[in-house]
């Protein structure tokens, strides 16, 4: 197992742990976060046992499918509406506003809008589309290997290396997150 | 990392028994992203030259008018709107994989998803060509969406073809979103492998993806709100294609039970396409320990689920045009099988009805050749039933003296073989370009690497 540690940055630099075990992962984050550092995880999937350490609840992403279907189902049901009101013309004997055809257009926005706004509220809250890549990063982790990066300065860079070590990283790298 | 006994127990109830360590996904699927080989460049060549066959098929009749199709009183809807509805169908399947099942939590679905969720796209993209080419005049087309012109003429919203208008747009932005954010950790994952001209691509494309905790946090989280919104989908599009019919007076198609009939029909022959598209793309990559017959073997049960709806709603229509006492429904129906289009609907009933009957041998299930053959003929049965469902109610309506007889023409015909090649194009770019399987999804439902013996569930 070998431990290359490239050249410690000045301020606002940090450390990189890259792990082969999801269990070593959450412990060094369960570590971490009881010295009172602020741990950020990589994965090659979404697990539950990371999420569950960083103290993760529900993601805000909710709030924005819930306002797009609103936006979506009103002007569904708003745009034919409105368009039946300001040229009224008399189709198949049925009502100039009739709402059983109108619930399909309410339906159909709902799901469009509400399906792009939680696309574009994915993107917003996790910072995507990332422009500026970050230097620190292990290209194992869409493969098969996990990461812990903290971020700190002085002895307190010192103590996080030393809980990151503990859990018996392959590799460790450290710098400044961004170049 | 030593396996105790309990461990091997639970392998077996496994999806993908054979895979056991993480990076090996990466190292299956992305060899796949490789130079192609000769039999890859022989049928790209012969779909690029399909889609020239399509291409020049429409030009002409853009130039010509469309009465080069063989499009006439009483058949105004041909071969054009069979293709659309068949290919509106068969894009289902990929939805029901990707979203339905995902909210099911089906174990196996994780391997095929991707090809599935790929098939959706193309094939809307398919479909959405044929109402332009239908009507003619294409660059008219725009007049199907609503917009502030000059009159302010507006739409018919109670009209189910501008229902349709909104249902199809709608199904491919969110089919082709869902895709491409599904897409987007697995670019990631080979842009991390790859060199030259790809990796530059895979940069731009995965938007500088790398799996922090605060990425996968809100996209776990924004993929089952996806996967709910496009649910209803499925059933709502194709329930909304029937209505095109369905709202109509024609025998044959002012029924009922066409929403649901549908739907069972497009869900069969979309399963049916995967499993066409899927076995050769496991035999020539390699894919043995991905796709398993424990996936087939599930889809063929749903194929047969699925048949024996569309097979009862036929009998069903049978049945109440008979019970129905209408003259006119009663003339239809039997007209459907001995009338002119007789060869029609005896291939729909035997392809559709017959042959998935063999499907409740667990041989047949397990038998990825006797799978194959199957899927064929399922696909040229559901082809065929939006043919009987279109074309036949069309040619014989109520007055005997407006009967027709309706010959696809060589234009139609060409450009019913183009559609599969111009999908078949597009699908074949797929498995090249983007991990035609899901890496990540693959990686939820592996074991994972642990230190400790401890299991981690303890820690909730």
């Amino acid at each position: 197992m070998s431990t290359a540690v490239s050249s410690p940055g000045g301020q606002n630099s940090g450390v990189l742990a890259s792990y082969e075990y999801l269990d070593s992962t959450v412990d060094a984050i369960e570590h971490l976060r009881k010295a009172g550092f602020k741990p950020q995880a990589y994965a090659p999937y979404p697990d539950h046992h990371i999420e569950h350490a960083l103290g993760y609840g529900r993601s805000p992403v909710r709030v924005w499918t819930l306002c797009g279907g609103l936006t979506g189902a009103a002007t569904g049901l708003a745009f034919p509406t409105w368009t039946s009101l300001d040229w009224p013309l008399v189709v198949g004997g049925k009502p100039i506003v009739s709402i059983p055809p109108y619930v399909i257009f309410t339906f159909e926005l709902m799901v469009l809008f509400g399906a792009l706004s939680t696309i574009i509220g994915i993107f917003v809250l996790s910072r995507l589309p990332a422009i500026k890549p970050a230097v620190l990063y292990d290209p194992e982790f869409t493969a098969g290997r996990y990461g812990v990066y903290v971020e700190a300065d002085g002895a307190r860079l010192d103590e996080a290396r030393k809980i990151l070590k503990a859990q018996e990283p392959i590799e460790m790298r450290e710098g400044a997150k961004h170049a | 990392m030593a396996t105790t006994e309990k461990e091997i127990v639970n392998r077996g109830a496994l999806a993908h028994p054979d895979l056991t360590r993480l990076d090996d996904v990466n190292r299956d699927v992305l060899k796949m992203l490789t130079r192609p080989g000769k039999g890859w460049w022989m049928l790209f060549g012969a779909a690029a030259a399909g889609v020239g066959l399509f291409v020049t098929l429409w030009a002409y009749q853009m130039i010509r008018g469309i009465g080069v199709a063989g499009l006439t009183s009483p058949v105004g809807w041909g071969v054009y709107i069979t293709t659309f509805v068949f290919w509106v169908g068969i894009a289902h399947s990929g939805t029901l994989i990707s979203a339905v099942l995902f909210l099911f939590r089906a174990p196996w679905r994780q391997s095929i998803y991707r090809a599935a969720e790929a098939m959706t796209v193309f094939a809307v993209m398919t479909a959405g060509l044929f109402p332009l080419i239908h009507v003619g005049r294409v660059w008219h087309a725009y007049w199907l969406i609503p917009y502030p012109n000059s009159r302010f003429l507006w739409p018919n919203f109670k009209s189910p073809l501008v229902m349709d208008v909104f249902a199809i747009t709608t199904y491919f932005t969110v089919s082709a979103t869902f895709f491409y954010l599904g897409c987007i950790p697995d670019i990631a994952a080979a842009r991390d492998r790859a060199t030259g001209w790809r990796k530059h691509l895979y940069r731009i494309i995965s938007l500088g993806w790398q799996g922090t905790d605060a990425q996968w946090h809100h996209f776990g989280n924004a993929y089952v709100f996806l996967a709910a919104l496009a649910t209803p989908l499925v059933l709502s599009v194709h329930s909304v294609v029937s209505w095109d019919f369905a709202l109509g007076i024609v025998p044959g198609w002012h029924t009922t039970i066409f929403a649901p009939y549908f739907v069972a029909g497009a869900i069969f022959s979309g399963l049916a396409m995967v499993i066409t598209l899927v076995v050769p793309m496991r035999k020539i990559f390699g894919l043995e320990a991905y796709l398993t017959t424990k996936h087939f073997d599930a889809m063929a049960k749903l194929m047969l689920l699925t048949s024996l709806i569309v097979f009862y709603a036929y009998l069903s229509e049978f049945f109440l045009a008979w019970y129905s006492g209408e003259e006119v429904e009663r003339t239809a129906f039997w007209n459907r099988v001995f009338g002119n289009y007789w060869w029609a609907t005896w291939t729909m009933l035997t392809c559709n009805g017959l042959v998935p009957i063999i499907l409740w041998f667990k041989r047949v299930r397990h038998s990825i050749p006797a799978l194959f053959i199957v899927t064929i003929f399922i696909n040229i049965g559901m082809w065929f039933e939006r043919y009987v469902i279109v074309v036949v109610s069309l040619s014989h309506e109520y007055e005997p003296f407006a009967w027709g007889v309706y010959r696809p023409s060589f234009v139609e015909i060409g450009i019913l073989i183009g559609s599969f090649c111009w999908f078949g194009f597009w699908f074949l770019l797929f498995t090249r370009l983007l991990p035609p399987v899901a890496i990540q999804e693959l990686k939820e439902v592996m074991p994972p690497p642990l230190r400790k013996k401890k299991s981690l569930e303890g820690a909730h």
